[in-house]
């Protein structure tokens, strides 16, 4: 789960990384109240979950509350990179004389995290990776162990930091750990990570990603999901335990296993078609979990044809046949079904939908060709 | 042979008393793997359908000389289950529990590593199946025969389909592993294929990667530098987009890092055939 950038500042706070002082706001009125109460100059920050505000126009600084109010008007609402804001963030301005970077990545393949300090910051990282790599100080901390004053200083030497502030640096990316671990991090980036004029350091902005397994060891943290920017099929799912992306094409998909429906979403596209969603519904799912699934498919009114791929291990097909059965029953679809049915109990489920006679239901022995069946029925 | 899981299994389950760990264990049981013991905190003293249930593993380990575990607890007692297991001894432990959170896996990963005599498979993996001999998770194991494929994957139901195409051509398995969809397994690619090399039942290798992570361009590379028998290889995951969790959570393409593309092109420049379908990965080995 990623936090928008006041949420990620206020999640640092609470473990003593240097942040200016903000206020968020929903409407003009309360963004000026919050900028009076700040005082000016101050700066507008659009709160969305996706990069390049400031290009978009999404951060403006106000030197007066007449600025104010009329950057909150501006951004407030205002589309970015698809992204409408319904928030904005007002902060203190800052007097910069120095942009850093500072990251902590949950580092899979090395299975640590990996701490990384610059002092290019401000910049896309990444561009600074590809042109001048050796800018990039990196270094990985046994989890064991965690992250030590020796690490700090080694990594704010290699950075080549300012002298002065090598002990404030330092003590940033100590606290920027310890939130990483204390909130079970996926990844916490400080771009940029400010020396002020009187040589203080903070952060500046703020992007974290939660582990959405651990939310149940956070409850406040869940509490931030931003819901007002998720698609309203993918929130349908979620809230009935679905595991669900839309993706923008017909072909409805559902299948059990996240490994089997990725690949039943390739061999769909490879026979021609383009699928609208992946549903994994998930090990041993019951009948009244295979009905809720076909209503969250067929929410998507871009669906022109649903296609089942079941291969049973604690999955059983006749629980899949009752479902789809259920389904037909209480909701009627209007879009041709294809159906695949293989593994524990796959005579029993294939016997069910033989025997119900479902209007527009295919039954298909193979992967393979009940993907070309889809295909072809949905681009009828 | 096999690997990892065989006759000499002596296999302990954590959470024996629950729903799907006593349905699962006792399918294990009929397949003839020999369950020793269950583990249970506070129900020690009963029995599973005649598996004595223990406190703790260390007990477990005592009486009944568990040298494998099987973990089948909820996720926010999985990694204290897994650290108890390595602690009392144990050798192999195969964790099937889903969701565990990511900063558990990685104290589990980098405490076990200290300790060379103890392997994880998982977590959220189906377990390991070698098929006449021991049958440890939730494989379906009437899908499979013995044979000298070996077979890893970091997904169930893709397992299956693989494994049920190559047994319609009459093959079948020495072992099939399954290493989980988590961002942090125990097992790696590298681990099981290394194993199956020095298998002499194996005679062919198929992998079964999917987006998300670089644990299939690494095995790229094993496979150049070590591997003599052939690997045919799948990966699932083409049509994911970018910053979506494609149900596993380690299945996630970040920026332009993870993607299935890559990783095919990882694999064929370093001369493992990829197969474009399950189905195709089965022609390849029946070629």
């Amino acid at each position: 789960m990623d936090l928008l950038e006041y949420q990620g500042k206020q999640l640092f706070a609470r473990h003593g990384v240097p942040v200016p002082n903000g206020a968020p706001a929903s409407t003009v009125e309360q963004a000026v109240a919050a900028a009076d109460e700040l005082g000016y100059p101050c700066v507008v920050k659009a709160q969305v979950l996706i990069g390049g505000r400031g290009k978009a126009g999404g951060i403006k600084l106000a030197n007066d509350r007449a600025e104010a109010e009329q950057h909150a008007r501006a951004i407030l609402g205002m589309d970015i990179r698809g992204f409408t804001v319904h928030e904005v963030w007002v902060e203190q301005a800052s007097d910069i004389a120095a942009e850093y970077y500072a990251s902590i990545v949950f580092d899979r393949a090395a299975k640590k995290p990996l701490v990384m300090l610059s002092t290019k910051g401000g910049m896309d990282i990444e561009e600074v990776a590809d042109r001048d790599p050796e800018a990039i100080a990196k270094l990985h901390v046994d989890p064991l162990l965690g992250f030590q004053d020796f690490h700090a200083r080694r990594l704010a030497f290699d950075a080549g930091v300012d002298a002065d502030v090598i002990r404030g640096v330092g003590a940033l990316l100590t606290k920027l750990y310890d939130a990483f671990v204390s909130e079970e991090a996926m990844l916490v980036e400080v771009n940029p990570m400010i020396v002020t004029g009187d040589r203080s350091v903070a952060a500046l902005d703020a992007k974290v990603t939660l582990d959405d397994n651990a939310l149940f060891r956070h409850a406040s943290n869940a509490e931030l999901r931003d819901v007002s920017g998720e698609d309203p099929q993918e929130r349908m799912a979620r809230e009935r335990g679905l595991t669900y992306v839309k993706l923008d094409g017909n072909v409805g998909i559902l299948g059990n296993g996240a490994g089997l429906v990725m690949s039943t979403l390739d061999v769909v596209a490879q026979a021609g078609g383009s699928p609208a969603n992946f549903l994994d519904a998930g090990g041993g799912a019951k009948a009244d979990e295979i009905t809720s699934a076909v209503e969250v498919i067929l929410s998507n009114d871009a669906v022109t044809a649903v296609l089942f791929n079941i291969f049973g291990g604690i999955t059983r097909c006749d629980e899949v046949a009752r479902g789809l059965i259920e389904a037909f029953d209480q909701i009627e679809p209007e879009v041709p079904f294809v159906v695949r049915l293989d593994g524990t109990n796959d005579k029993e489920g294939r016997a069910l939908l033989a025997e119900a006679n479902l209007p527009n239901v295919h039954t298909e022995a193979t992967m393979l060709g009940a993907a070309e069946k889809v295909v072809e029925l949905a681009n009828r | 042979m096999s690997v990892f899981v065989d006759r000499d299994t002596r296999l302990c389950v954590s959470g024996i008393t629950g729903r799907e760990g006593t349905f699962h264990t006792l399918n294990n049981k009929r397949y003839g793997t020999n369950v020793v013991s269950g583990v249970t905190p506070g129900k020690g003293g009963q029995d599973v359908d005649g598996v004595p249930v223990f406190n703790t593993f260390h007990d477990a380990v005592a009486e009944t000389g568990a040298n494998t575990a099987m973990i089948f607890v909820p996720p926010r007692f999985a990694a204290d289950s897994i650290l108890e297991a390595e602690d009392a001894g144990i050798a192999l432990i195969v964790a099937i529990t889903e969701g565990i959170p990511a900063h558990d896996e990685l104290r589990v990963y980098n405490h076990l590593a200290r300790n060379d005599g103890v392997r994880l498979v998982g977590p959220n993996c189906p377990g390991i199946l070698s098929p006449g001999k021991a049958n440890v998770g939730i494989i379906p194991a009437a899908f499979f025969k013995e044979g000298n494929v070996g077979v890893v994957s970091r997904s169930g139901t893709l397992t299956y389909q693989i494994g049920n195409e190559l047994a319609q051509r009459g093959f079948g398995n020495s072992s099939i592993v399954g290493i989980g969809g988590d961002p942090v397994p125990g097992t790696s690619f590298i681990d099981v294929i290394a194993a199956f090399e020095s298998d002499p039942e194996t005679e062919l290798i198929v992998m079964a990667g999917e987006i998300g992570g670089s644990a299939e361009e690494e095995a790229a590379e094993y496979i150049a530098e070590n591997v003599s028998k052939p690997v045919v290889a799948y990966i699932a995951g083409f049509t994911a987009p970018p910053g979506k969790t494609m149900g596993h959570a380690g299945a996630i393409v970040s920026g332009s890092s993870g993607t299935a593309k890559a990783k095919q092109e990882a694999l064929e420049a370093r001369g493992v055939r990829v197969g474009q379908t399950p189905t195709q990965v089965a022609e390849i080995v029946a070629a």
